[in-house]
């Protein structure tokens, strides 16, 4: 009997290591286990050395007067604002870089990406060179030259470089640019595009039904570049044109008025752009190549025309390769954009991760400030690239 | 008459293919004017190219006065030669040293001068398969960072360094070398991990792997100097380039992990079911079978996390370590030189070029030698 119990908690023992079902709870509940020993950890630890230096963890600072100021705002901000204030001006000014410089590096990159496909040997090379200096330099390199040419070679406002007619200032304070004042007609406009947009969205669907059922086939891009387009622009010459101009004036040393883009932020901007775009090239050109000629060929054959076939077969094939790298290049221009505080541009971390933090003295809130919201970021980017990708997926068997 | 008597009817010998369409004519019509489109967009090429090469030559080099003693010397230089104002690359060659070292202690620089040679010994075995005794030297590759480790920081015999004294292009070495080396088995670890059967350990891993690619790596670095002391017990201290050689190895570690993954994911289950049917241990099937086929087909992923690890060894200016970069506009700080930041950037943009477009061709290379398809 007592060999026998003996021998059965033995067995139990033994199966905790080498029983392969067995043993996998073992190992599962020491790594948790440790975890959380970690955790547990690090967390008395803070709480020992911050209890030792007389701070609490709490928020309550973000409702105290910031007393800085940043010299790019979206929203209304001045040094007796909040942190929180603060710190959503570093967001907005985040996203503004991001969503610019996702717009850039997509169209630059793209046009990249197709020249690098050309048969001309001569651009063909040219790109190719191009792209591989900018990939294979750091881009706080990139962002850092661009801000030193910006900041060391263009001229001081007094002899600002003119370009477009008077439309564009460069100086190395900024670049300037008429400011458009909206009068109130200007609503009209923006309804009338709105109409325009909703119009297009109903058109597409109609067309399309149209198509299927009779095969007949409207231009569709045309009538609905006419809707977005040419129809607010008809309604804003019949609302009296309420729109006027800001123009920026030397005055002193500097422009006064207009609207200005701040070398931090061009110079951030560009370099971001520039950087992705190479990458973005890369990308394009590997899922054009991805394409079989066979598609082409096929295409041909069945008698579509070549920019039909490009728009109908090759395109649509091509972004199903494009577009899961694309996401994750997107989601790189957002986190690279943290790069800002090497050259001053106020984002989120040079906000409320910088200078929040450097006055307050609150380095564990204000990180995890920085760090949820660029998780948030990420999240939303990836979520709504899958969402797109799972739309553009080939439908399989 | 002659002409039409050199053949024999209906043996006419084959012409000479035209002019137009062999040797290098024909080879600048099809590549270059083959078509409208083609030649206007070889004119603009040529016309931007005709922008944008020669003034940059001019400043690189024509121009570019390469001794002097300050930035006015620079000038006065150039002005003598009837020059544009070039670039000034005696600041560089003044300042090579601490570009090269840091702040790293004149008398002992030999410490580096032989890690570097140690490194590149150690590295040879590894990156190529044709070398003589390379299991002896794999041997060596393994104990050689840590006798890099203790040449670099001293103790036991040599003089001790503290790590603030590292800069210059031998902290990038440091920090890309160590983070390359150090991420790749954890980002193995992390990607079996996350494909394993166990859900506490592959959540562990998922959490692990998505939280660090959701935040900028400059973040982590502001964490690791900023916050850091606080999760240690009270009292202790951490070297801050021990605290960024973690930080930088988990930040790629967890990329080389989702590049692994992708690479596990392409390898056909089948591969996993012959294995256990072979009796093979997970451990086993894993080591013969499966990672080295998913490894294969991860290299060229994997070649770019380490490029871009080693291209973010610069952010490190950012919470005050002094890389190339930092050593520069450090040096800028010197009345004689100012301004000369585009000098510094195109110098560094330069080393940096070099070593990632090696980098990157050696993946071609690898590639190819482990290219076992048809």
């Amino acid at each position: 009997m007592t060999a026998e119990t003996s021998s059965g908690n033995t067995s139990l023992l033994y199966r905790l290591f080498f029983d392969k079902e067995l043993r996998s709870v073992t190992i599962q509940v020491i790594t948790m286990a440790l975890i959380i020993a970690f955790f547990f950890f690090i967390v008395s630890n803070a709480i020992t050395n911050l209890e030792t230096i007389g701070k609490g963890y709490s928020f309550d600072f973000l409702w105290d007067a910031s007393n800085y100021d940043i010299n790019q705002t979206l929203i209304e901000y001045d040094s007796r604002s909040p942190h929180w204030k603060a710190a959503v001006v570093g967001i907005l000014n985040t996203l503004l870089v991001a969503v610019a410089g996702i717009i850039l590096s997509t169209i630059v990159g793209f046009l990249l990406g197709v020249l690098r496909l050309s048969s001309n040997w001569l651009i063909n090379r040219t790109v190719y060179v191009y792209i591989e200096y900018v990939r294979n330099v750091p881009v706080l390199l990139h962002i850092l030259l661009v801000h030193g040419i910006i900041v060391n070679n263009l001229p001081v406002p007094k002899n600002a470089m003119m370009a477009f007619d008077g439309t564009l200032f460069l100086t190395n304070r900024g670049f300037y640019t008429p400011k458009p004042l909206f009068e109130p007609a200007m609503w009209a406009v923006l309804i009338a595009f709105v109409i325009g947009i909703a119009f297009t969205i109903w058109f597409k669907g109609y067309a399309k039904k149209i198509q299927d059922a009779t095969g007949k086939i409207y231009p569709v891009l045309w009538i609905s570049l006419g809707a977005i387009l040419l129809f607010p622009i008809i309604v804003f010459f019949l609302a009296g044109m309420p729109l006027s101009w800001d123009y920026p004036l030397l005055q002193g040393f500097n422009f006064k008025g207009g609207l200005v883009l701040r070398p931090e932020f061009v110079a951030l901007w560009i370099a971001l752009s520039l950087y992705t775009a190479a990458f973005i090239a890369e990308i394009v050109r590997a899922g054009i190549q991805a394409i079989s000629h066979g598609q082409t060929e096929a295409a041909f054959a069945l008698g579509i025309k070549p920019s039909r076939t490009m728009q109908l077969i090759i395109i649509p094939q091509a972004l199903r390769v494009i577009i899961p790298p694309l996401s994750s290049q997107y989601l790189n221009i957002t986190k690279n954009s943290s790069l800002a505080i090497a050259i001053g541009y106020m984002d989120i971390v040079a906000t409320i991760g910088g200078i929040s933090l450097n006055q307050t003295g609150r380095e564990m809130e204000c990180m995890t400030i920085v760090l949820g919201i660029y998780l948030a970021f990420s999240l939303m980017i990836s979520a709504f690239m899958n969402w797109y990708n799972k739309r553009m997926k080939l439908v399989e068997r | 008459m002659s002409t039409e008597l050199s053949h024999v009817v209906g043996e006419h010998p084959d012409l000479p293919p035209p002019v137009t369409e062999v040797g290098v004519i024909g080879w600048i019509r099809h590549n270059l004017f083959s078509s409208t489109s083609n030649i206007v967009i070889t004119v603009l090429t040529l016309y931007l190219l005709y922008v944008i090469v020669p003034p940059m030559l001019n400043w690189l080099f024509l121009d570019a006065v390469f001794s002097a003693d300050s930035r006015d010397d620079c000038r006065a230089i150039a002005e003598a030669a009837g020059d544009e104002l070039g670039a000034c690359w005696a600041f560089i060659g003044k300042r090579f040293e601490i570009f090269v070292y840091g702040f790293y202690p004149a008398e002992e620089r030999w410490r580096v001068n032989i890690s570097f040679v140690l490194m590149i010994a150690a590295l040879i075995p590894v990156l190529f398969d044709n070398v003589p005794n390379r299991k002896q030297g794999l041997w060596f590759s393994l104990a050689a960072p840590v006798i890099i480790c203790w040449l670099l920081i001293g103790g036991m015999g040599l003089t001790p360094v503290p790590t603030d004294k590292f800069g210059g292009f031998m902290l990038t070495l440091t920090i890309g070398v160590t983070g390359i080396v150090g991420s790749l088995p954890i980002g193995i670890a992390l990607a079996l991990g996350r494909q394993s059967h166990m859900p506490a350990l592959r959540m562990v891993c998922v959490a692990f792997i998505e939280f660090i690619r959701g935040v900028p790596l400059i973040t982590l670095l502001f964490v690791a100097s900023t916050m850091l002391n606080y999760f240690l017990p009270p009292g202790t201290t951490f070297d801050l380039l021990l605290r960024v050689l973690i930080m930088v190895t988990l930040f790629s570690s967890a990329y080389i992990a989702e590049v692994i993954r992708g690479g596990l994911q392409a390898i056909p289950k089948g591969q996993i079911e012959a294995a256990d049917s072979m009796g093979l241990k997970y451990w086993q099937s894993m080591r013969l079978i499966i990672l080295p086929q998913a490894l294969k087909i991860s290299i060229p992923g994997i070649v770019n996390t380490f490029i871009g690890l080693y291209k973010d060894t610069t952010l490190v200016i950012i919470i005050g370590l002094f890389d190339p970069l930092g050593m520069g506009r450090a040096s800028l700080a010197d009345t004689k030189w100012q301004g000369l930041s585009t000098e510094i950037y195109v110098f560094v943009a330069i080393f940096f070029f070099v070593s990632c477009f090696s980098m990157a061709r050696y993946s071609l290379y690898l590639e190819k030698k482990l290219h076992t398809g048809h």
